[in-house]
Order: C-alpha cells, then structure tokens, then sequence
C-alpha cells in the first residue's frame, strides 16, 4: 500500500500546531474558529440540510457538496462553542477545496496529529473524528451518484 | 479573616446562601482591590474562556485540570495543590466560580474543591451568561497569579462521593437521576448510528427519580427561589433534608448542579454525588437496570 499524499494545508496545518507548545496550539484553535466561515444563505436558510454531528459536545451541523470533482464543505456551531468551532475550522481549512478522492484518502486518525489531545484533553477529540468521518461518507456517497 | 459574603436579599432564603454571589456584589469587589478572592471560569468548552472572560479570572478546565490523565479519577492532593497554587490561590482563599450552562460545570468544579476540602468557594449566581447579558466587563487578557501557597491534601471522598459499591448498597433508597427524559427511560441509547452515550445499556437505577437537572435553573442561568425548589425536589418528589440521597447523571456534572442545588440552596444534609454515574452503571456486568418513563 502506498501512503498517499495529504492535501498540502492540512498538511501545513499539522505543522504548525506541532511547531508550538499546547497553550499556543489553543491559540491557534481559537483563531481557527473565528475564521470558521459563516453559512451561505442556501443553508443558513435552511438548516434541515444540514447533517448532525451528534458525537460533538454542542451541536454541531454540516453539509459536504462536491462540485465539478471537488469537495466543498459547510459547518454550523454556535459561537459558545468554540473547540468545537475550531476542530470544523481546521477541517475547513485544510479539506475544502480537495479533490474528492483526496479528501476520501485522508486517514481516519488525522485528528490525532495535531497535538491537540493534550491540550483539550482525548475525550473531546471524539467529535473532530466524528466529523471528519461523515464528511468522508457523504464526499463517497456523492461521488457514487 | 475571612471575605465578606454577599448579603443580597434574593440570596438570603437559601439555606446556605455564603455560597452563592451575584453578578452585582462580584463586581463591586473586583472594582476595587480585593485580596482573598480568586476568581475562576469553569466551562464545558475549554476554548470558551479565551474567547473572552471576567477581568481577572483564571480558567479552570474539569478535563485537563481536575482530571486524573489516566485513571478514571479526579487529580491527586499533589494535582490539586498545583492547579490551586499557579491560580494564586491558597487554602484560605475565597474562590467564586462560574461558568457556562447555567454554571454547570461550575459546580462540578465547586464539587470537585469540596472534596479537597477548601472551604470558601462560592458560585456565581447565573453565571458566564448573567454576566455577560449584563453587558459587564469582559476581557481576553490572561492575568499571571503570584503562586500561592497549597497545602498537599488528601481528598476526603466519603461524604460526598460515591462509588458503585455505594450505589448498589444504598438501593431502595432515594435517588435522583438529573439526566434528560430520554437517557432515563433508556430511549437514547437505541437511536441507530449514534451511540452518543458511550454506554451498552440504557436506563436508569431502578428506583431513581427523574428530575432532570435543568429544572432547578431558570431562563437566565440563574438558579430558581428557594420555594420553587422545594416544590421540586420535596413536594413532588417527595424528599426530605434529612435523608441519604445518592445523585447522578452522565459522568457527574450534571449531577453535581443537583448537588449544590440540594446540600446548598436547600439544606440537605447527606447528599452524595455519583460521578462513576451512567457511564459506569450502563456498562457494569449484572447490575440492576430499569427502563422506561418515570412513573410519576
């Protein structure tokens, strides 16, 4: 099996937050988060499109749309919520825009590479992989219609 | 000596009402110098005090600082004393806390304290959202403590903490699962591809009351009069202060509002809290469960 290539921002983003110490990788969580995009009206109108992640601690909605190949990717969490908005944050960054193949390859335990189980602690961790995991099953569903 | 307490008079029905400061008296103190007093954030998300806190506060996270990192426990007497010390905290400081959800995690945090024993801490009546819908001060700036002197303290659990031996000893008598109407009746569990509680069974220990612990808060976070609680807990649920009550809910948060709310708003005199709670009992091996809507 040969180890297929990240897309190069998450790879970027993986840097980074290994480059820094666990308060500073917060930081760069919290800003993460605030640079988290708003919904375009076509979901913020209507939420129902919406998929649940139910394993994060506060709710948590997105939608995956794959567009001429490539994956686009749309999440909702309120603001007091904030490690939550800022796991969907480095997914946003690092994924959107990706082929959908190369977001399909993305190994499921990418979340652990960011150093961030020390820093929030491992049991929150559980909502960034249950994330990334239905935007994995919706990219596949999608590109099987 | 000790800090003043707060004499507001909508505090003053609770039974212990030392424990409880409003949004007003704590920014009175904080307005001037206040030596003694050490403020703390306590929420369930541990980026939400980045965001912007009570000028002065420290965060106190209940994942990286008052768990144990590998065994399934609070922190150690060695733990605690650190985590108190780096916030300038000594053991004769008067600590408020407060926090998101209605303070739940606040209270976790408040009961987690109890255990070492401190002894003046207090919640901010309301919490994170009282304040903040107060327009009052805020701010993103991280103060440095002088680092205060801890004692090294053993935990003293017995009172009121229990374990699933307790548990399993005290059945029959009463009981107060906080959790929400689904998870007591065993529902959540069954909704297909998620399996949010992280338990193999669903339920409640049979014999436990449902009141979910929301109940006794009201719109604004704040917790509800003295009275409203008493209709609660006592007349329709039929308990009375001077009996054993174990609380739980999912891992002990939740039921650690319920706590406060009944040894410290309404007088209760041996409540102990069950922190092992549903994600425990929902995977022992033979332990008694019971399913369905409450009876009552």
């Amino acid at each position: 099996m040969t180890e297929t290539a990240l897309p190069a921002p998450l790879t970027e983003l993986i840097d980074d937050f290994g480059s820094v110490g666990p308060k500073d990788r917060l930081q760069l969580l919290l800003e993460l988060s605030e640079e988290l995009p708003d919904l375009p009206a076509r979901y913020a109108d209507h939420p129902e499109q919406l998929e649940q992640v139910h394993e994060c601690q506060t709710p948590l909605f997105l939608a995956v749309e794959v567009t001429d190949g490539d994956v686009h990717l749309f999440f909702n969490a309120p603001k007091e919520a904030p490690t939550t908005r800022g796991f969907a944050g480095i997914l946003h960054a690092g994924l959107d825009g990706q082929p959908a193949q190369v977001v399909l390859d993305v190994p499921d335990d990418i979340p652990f590479k960011f150093g961030l189980a020390e820093a929030v602690s491992p049991l929150r961790m559980r909502g960034m992989v249950a994330m990334l995991s239905r935007i994995k099953r919706q990219t596949r569903a999608q590109v099987a219609d | 000596m000790a800090y003043p307490k707060d004499s507001s008079a909508e505090l003053a029905d609770y039974a212990h009402p030392e424990r409880l400061v409003t949004t007003g008296w704590l920014a009175d103190q904080l307005a001037g110098d206040h030596p003694g007093l050490v403020v703390l954030e306590s929420d369930e998300d541990v980026l939400l005090y980045d965001t912007g806190h009570i000028p002065g506060s420290f965060k106190l996270d209940w994942h990286t600082d008052l768990n144990d990192p590998v065994t399934r426990d609070f922190v150690d007497g060695e733990a605690f004393a650190k985590v108190m010390s780096e916030r300038g905290i000594g053991r004769d400081t008067t600590v408020v806390i407060y926090g998101d959800k209605s303070n739940w995690w606040a209270a976790y945090a408040l009961w987690v304290m109890t255990l070492f024993g401190h002894e003046d801490v207090r919640l901010l009546d309301g919490g994170r959202s009282a304040w903040m819908a107060e327009d009052r001060e805020m701010t993103r700036e991280v103060p440095t403590a002088e680092p205060a002197d801890y004692p090294v303290i053993q935990r003293n659990d017995a009172p009121i903490r229990a374990f699933k031996d307790d548990v399993l000893a005290h059945l029959g008598k009463a009981m107060v699962d906080v959790r929400s109407p689904g998870e007591f009746s065993g529902e959540l569990l069954h909704m297909p591809d998620y399996p949010q509680e992280g338990s193999l069974r669903g339920g409640h220990i049979p014999g436990a009351r449902s009141v979910p612990w929301s109940k006794a808060a009201r719109e604004d976070g704040r917790f509800k009069s003295r009275a409203d609680l008493e209709g609660l807990y006592q007349s329709e649920q039929k308990l009375t202060p001077d009996e054993d009550v174990v609380v739980y809910c999912r891992i002990g948060e939740r039921s650690s509002h319920t706590w406060f709310v009944l040894t410290q708003l309404l007088g209760f005199g041996n409540v102990r809290n069950y922190d092992g709670s549903w994600t425990e009992w929902g995977n022992a091996v033979r332990v008694p469960v019971e399913q369905g809507a409450p009876t009552t």
